[in-house]
């Protein structure tokens, strides 16, 4: 898969959930429609929660990159304002 | 402005909402209410808008905290006895969420000064318990063009309703006016339960919240009773407002703000 370009990026690893969910949420509500967040989020949980959570909201999931540090990249793209 | 780390952890169960999200919380921080009355409506409405984040909240009442107002007035305690009303609400507020900003009004509110003091705010709750000062809250709204949500509570019982310049009735068109002396007694001479105060504070909170974010509809033109004792809510449609009232009519004839007489029993000195 080409490599995704996000618009903006953010790191959710220090926090639990639901935070990691509400961070990703706060930034991707700065982000204009078809705009593309990078999400930083640990294994387990935060990778489970995270991505449902933002595709419950309607957003478009384009990918769950493992890192190989026990963190993931999420890259979502935004849909809606 | 951008939320802070600290503020997306305390409004982080409402950022979670899709009908709120960090945009709503943003204009709940933004936004100026201003509550007349302390007592057993205004005090659930104060605890929970301050919770919420309501930037900047006003608070009007004269009276000082009295033994017989902790049944029902969940912000005063039992320390606050003699206290100006609204400085211990003030303190209740801070204590919850130290962000507000609490502006408070120590006096009677009557025609001389309500229009002055509701110019300022965003959204009116009237949380009074007599029926002078809920038509004079109507009045100065419907003249000031200010949104305001209504509500009153005797016994087992509640109502509220909520107004919106030009898209509803006022209180006024539903209840024209002033009731005879003594045809409805007060809650000082009939009781009333101590949750009531809480279930339509509560509801009046919620009216603000959506009226502030956005979110679902309001009740307008709509009047909204809750019977405690049969656990019976029931929303009564009211008819819009027909051009003909005395104040948000076509032709109003009321342009000037009255202070109607106040049955003495209500007036604690």
């Amino acid at each position: 898969m080409a490599e995704i370009k996000a618009d903006e990026t953010v790191d959710v690893t220090h926090l639990v959930c639901p935070n990691t969910f509400v961070k990703a949420k706060v930034v991707l509500d700065e982000l204009d429609e078809g705009q593309i967040l990078a999400v930083r989020l640990n294994d387990g949980e935060p990778a489970q929660n995270v991505p449902r959570s933002l595709k419950e909201e309607g957003h478009q999931i384009l990918s769950l990159d493992e890192n190989g540090d026990g963190t993931y990249t999420l890259y979502v793209k935004k849909v809606g304002d | 402005m951008a939320l802070t780390d600290e503020q997306i952890e305390r409004y982080s169960r409402h950022i979670l909402l899709k009908e709120v999200g960090s945009k709503g919380q943003k204009k709940l921080l933004e936004a100026k209410v201003v509550i007349i009355g302390a007592g057993g409506l205004g005090c659930p409405v104060g605890l929970y808008l301050a919770a919420a984040g309501v930037g900047t909240i006003g608070v009007a009442d004269a009276d000082v905290v009295d033994l017989s107002n902790l049944q029902r007035q969940v912000a005063h305690t039992t320390a606050d006895l003699g206290k100006p009303k609204v400085e211990s609400l003030k303190e209740s507020i801070q204590a919850i969420n130290p962000d507000v900003k609490v502006n408070t009004y120590q006096e009677f509110i009557d025609s001389s000064n309500i229009r002055q003091i509701i110019r300022d705010y965003d959204f009116v709750i009237d949380g009074t318990d007599n029926f002078a000062a809920k038509f004079l809250i109507n009045d100065a709204c419907v003249m000031e063009k200010k949104p305001f949500c209504h509500a009153g509570i005797l016994r087992f019982n509640g109502q509220l309703m909520t107004y919106i310049p030009g898209q509803g009735p006022c209180y006024r068109c539903v209840f024209k006016e002033m009731p005879p002396k003594d045809a409805i007694p007060t809650c000082r001479q009939a009781g009333v339960i101590g949750a009531m105060a809480g279930v339509i504070g509560c509801l009046q909170a919620m009216e603000a919240v959506k009226f502030i974010t956005g979110a679902g509809k309001l009740l307008v033109g709509e009047l909204q009773t809750y019977d405690g004792l049969n656990n019976v809510f029931r929303k009564v449609k009211l008819p819009p407002c027909n051009g003909k009232c005395a104040v948000c009519g076509d032709n109003p004839t009321i342009t000037e703000l009255v202070d109607y007489e106040q049955p003495t029993c209500e007036l604690k000195h």
